[in-house]
Formats: C-alpha cells, structure tokens, sequence
C-alpha cells in the first residue's frame, strides 16, 4: 500500500474512480431505491453471492447523503430479544472482516460499549440483557462502578450526581467505525461487479399491474423491472406509498453532535438510557454525541437549541470535566420508526415490491447483514430464517419483536 | 417549531406540548371490524410529507388535547383547532 500511494503522488495521473457514472437503462433485474449503506450492500451481495448484476441503485441525492451519512457509527450486538442480538451479532462479525472483504480501510475499531445504569429498574434490564447476550454467545455482562472507572476514568462513578451511576452492561465487541467509507467500499464494489449506481436520479413512481411490479419512473425516464427494494429509511413510507402500501412507520428526526477536538481521553463508548445520551471519541478527537429521537414527528432535518441545552446538561452529568468544550456542529437524520422498535424486512401484499425499511434509530449497524439477507430474499424467492421474525406481516399476526429496552437510549 | 397556539392558552412555546401522533380515528364499533381493519387502526400510519393533522396535548398549560394541521418538512404550521365530537352521518 505505502509504494502505491507513492507513485500516485508522484504521478500526474488521477486516482481511479470509485465508481462509474453509468447511462439509465431502460431495464433492470432489480431496482433498488435508497442509495445507502442497506441498498448498496443488498446490491454488492446480489453480484456477490447470487451473481445478480443488472441492478440499478437509485439515489435522490449522493451516495450515502441519509442516514449512512448522519449516525453516529456505533456498532454493538447487545440487543434485548434473542432474534435481535442473533440478527445484529452476524452483522457485527460482517463488520469484523469487511475491511479484507471489500478491500478498503473501514477503520472498525472494537473499542468496548457501555450502557450506564442508573436506578435498579435499569440495572435488572442490564442484567436480563447479558443472560440473553450470553446465551447467543455474544460477549456481554453487567459490571460495577470500579471498574468503569478503571475503563474510563473521567466518567464521575461518585455518589454525587442527581443520577448516581450503580452498574453497566459492558460489550467489549461495540465499536465504532467510518460510516462514509461502508458506503464508499459498497459502492466500489458493487460497481466493480457490474452494478449501476445512479445518483441524482428520484424514483418518482412505482408502476404495479395486477398485484405485480412492472416498473420504476424516475426524473431520468422510465426502467422496467420486476423486483423493487425500498431501502429509503426516514422517506420510506413516500416510496411505499407510490405502490400502493401501507407501512406501520412514522418518521422522526434524530440529531447528534460533535465537540471540537480533544486529546485522546475516551476509549469506550459511553451510553447511558436514563439521560438519553451517547458518546464516543472519533479518531479525529471530536466527541459525536448523540440523544434520542426528536419529541414530534418530522421530515424536517433543522438542528434545534433544546436538542443541544439536553444533550450538554447530559453530557456534563456524566463527564463535568468536559464544561469548557465547545460544540462544533450538529444535524439530524430522518429515523423510520416502528411501533416495536425493530426493522421490516422482506415482502409486502405487492409482488416483487420489497422493503427493508423500519430502522428507525439502529440502521447503520444492520447494514452489512440486511443487505446480504435481502440479497437472499431476492435471488431465491425465500425469506431467510434470520430476517423471518422482522416480515411485515407480523404485524397482522400480532407477533411483534419488542426491541424497546435495548434501544441505546429511551425513545 | 417554536411556538404552538393552544386553542385555550394562545401561542406557547412549543416544548410545553406533547406530541400526540397524527389524527387515527378508532373504528366506531371495534367489535363489528375485521382483523385487517383492526390491524391499520392499531398499527398502519399515513406518516405523511405535507400537511398534517395530528394530536397535541398541552401537558404544561392547561391540560388540553387539540388538533393541529402541520406541515411535517416545514413544521409550519396551519392551524390548532379543538377537536368535535362526530355528527351522526357527517365523516369526524
């Protein structure tokens, strides 16, 4: 690698592209609309492994320009149900070997994750939750204040704050990573493999005859094609809607922020539900914080003063070291949420008209794994075992997935 | 969004309501309805882009749930009403 780079610098070529900007056929195998982490990976594991390449991946805006590009990156399988901590553990060990998979540095760094417990309440939640952690194999257990401390000596683990912090659920495997290069190494990938990536290019229409799709419209003309992904997170019920279904989601907008840069002090991340924070150090020194979803429904992604005054009041109850630092910049992303805050994944009433919507707040880290899973759907007409629990139809059923205590803050 | 007209208290500021949801009328006789009617009522939403009607309630004020038409990209919104009980032949 280092000679490579050497003579590119020493070269008046270019860099090749990461991906080509290819002409709109007029037919695709299949269409994905939502050109993040989900539908490029789909698309990446649908060359990949089923050696499905006449794919066309629709995005309104830039690659990765939603959600891939908003969260905070964290990355853990420490979830409450054990088909939730199953479906994120594979997708946690796509992470661990995607680097060597897609060629590219994805600087994936398996720092340990921590969830504060605040009251006893939440401490008997942490508990359940590493008994359940524990027997689908994932390393997960609650430990005590001393030795927080002795992972992260700035949190105060004293008997001073207004919420004492008594316990957490440690996950060594959390971690954090470069959000923007999952994409890009998607991306790259896929379009190696032979896979059309459009951007600036709206799907503007869903064509359905007799129960079926036909089609996709877009601001550049019109592709026929039988199978359609919607994989558009917080604008998914928009898509859904131009054919014709109904999704039990409702968008909200979730904001985060980061600090300026500091030296190197915080080598964990740091979650606590009660106070509806989350923090990690990013390998530039900025803290990216986040809280929990905004408290109306929205499409909108404006940034708000009391999302701030929260989060620093937050952040400063756990780390009052920290009440010099300025914030440097804040967003919000659009988060599609369910009403058992767990993904939808699979068919809809629609034939060949496919979700993989309803990620609401934890998309990002499902990325590697629903995009493989939905590849699968795809190619062979089946709904994998993994991804059968999260089908829509659950909900008709009365069959939900209730993930609301493993959300990494109160929603 | 900054500030919410309450239709008793006038315009607050808007952390001093709830969000409610948006507007989810319950089948008139929940025993007469199928499962599939019974399943969008309790689960399917519009989650529409545009102008919204929805529920809020002023849960630092004077305790009122209220009706308010919003548009959900803008936030703008365009009017807070009090909500009326449905009129025998005459769609709420």
């Amino acid at each position: 690698m280092p000679i490579r780079l050497l003579r590119q610098a020493l070269s008046d070529q270019q860099p090749a592209r990461m991906w080509r900007e290819q002409p709109l056929k007029q037919q695709y195998d299949v269409v994905i609309i939502g050109g993040g982490a989900h539908g490029l990976a789909c698309a990446y594991y649908l060359a990949e492994e089923h050696g499905i390449t006449e794919v066309a991946v629709l995005e309104k805006r830039y690659i990765g320009s939603g959600g891939s590009g908003r969260n905070t990156t964290i990355i853990r399988s420490n979830y409450l149900t054990p088909e939730g901590v199953r479906f994120y553990d594979e997708s946690v060990k796509l992470y661990e070997q995607m680097a060597a998979d897609l060629e590219y540095n994805v600087m994936f760094s398996q720092r340990g994750h921590l969830t504060l417990a605040h009251n006893d309440a939440s401490l008997r939640v942490m508990r359940r939750r590493a008994q359940v952690n524990q027997l689908q194999g994932v390393d997960s257990r609650v430990i005590g204040p001393a030795e927080i401390h002795a992972l992260c000596p700035w949190l105060d683990v004293s008997d001073h704050p207004r919420f004492p912090i008594l316990g957490a659920l440690y996950h060594p495997p959390g971690g954090i990573i470069r959000h923007d290069a999952v994409v890009w190494a998607y991306a790259h990938q896929a379009d190696k493999r032979g896979v059309h990536l459009h951007q600036l290019t709206t799907a503007t229409g869903i064509l359905v005859e007799n129960g079926r799709v036909t089609g996709v419209q877009t601001t550049r003309g019109p592709i026929r094609t039988g199978t359609v992904l919607n994989a558009t997170a917080g604008w998914c019920s928009t898509v859904a809607d131009m054919a014709g279904v109904s999704l039990p989601v409702t968008t909200y907008p979730l904001q985060a922020c980061v600090t300026e840069a500091l030296k190197p002090f915080l080598d964990v991340i740091v979650v606590s539900g009660s106070l509806h924070v989350y923090v990690s150090q990013s390998d530039r020194g900025e803290l990216v914080m986040g809280a929990a979803v905004d408290p109306f429904a929205s499409y909108s992604m404006d940034g708000s003063l009391s999302f701030v005054e929260g989060v620093a009041g937050h952040i400063l109850e756990l780390f009052p070291a920290l009440h010099h630092v300025k914030i440097l910049r804040q967003w919000a992303g659009l988060c599609d949420m369910t009403p058992d805050f767990s993904p939808i994944m699979g068919f809809t009433p629609v034939e060949g008209f496919l979700v993989d919507v309803g990620w609401g707040t934890y998309g990002f880290k499902a990325s590697p794994i629903s995009g493989k899973m939905m590849a699968e759907l795809i190619a062979t007409g089946r709904t994998p075992d993994l991804i059968y629990p999260f089908r829509l139809s659950r909900f008709g059923e009365h069959d939900l997935v209730g993930e609301k205590g493993a959300a990494s803050v109160g929603h | 969004m900054l500030l919410l007209t309450c239709p008793n208290c006038g315009p607050r500021n808007a952390p001093e309501f709830r969000y409610g949801g948006e507007y989810n009328p319950r089948p008139a006789d929940p025993d007469a309805v199928d499962e599939a009617t019974w399943t969008t009522y309790l689960y399917l939403r519009e989650n529409r882009l545009g102008v919204q009607k929805e529920w809020w309630y002023h849960r630092a004020g004077c305790g009122l749930w209220f009706l308010a038409e919003r548009h959900t990209k803008t936030n703008e919104v365009v009017r807070t009403y009090r909500w009326q009980p449905a009129v025998p032949g005459q769609e709420s």
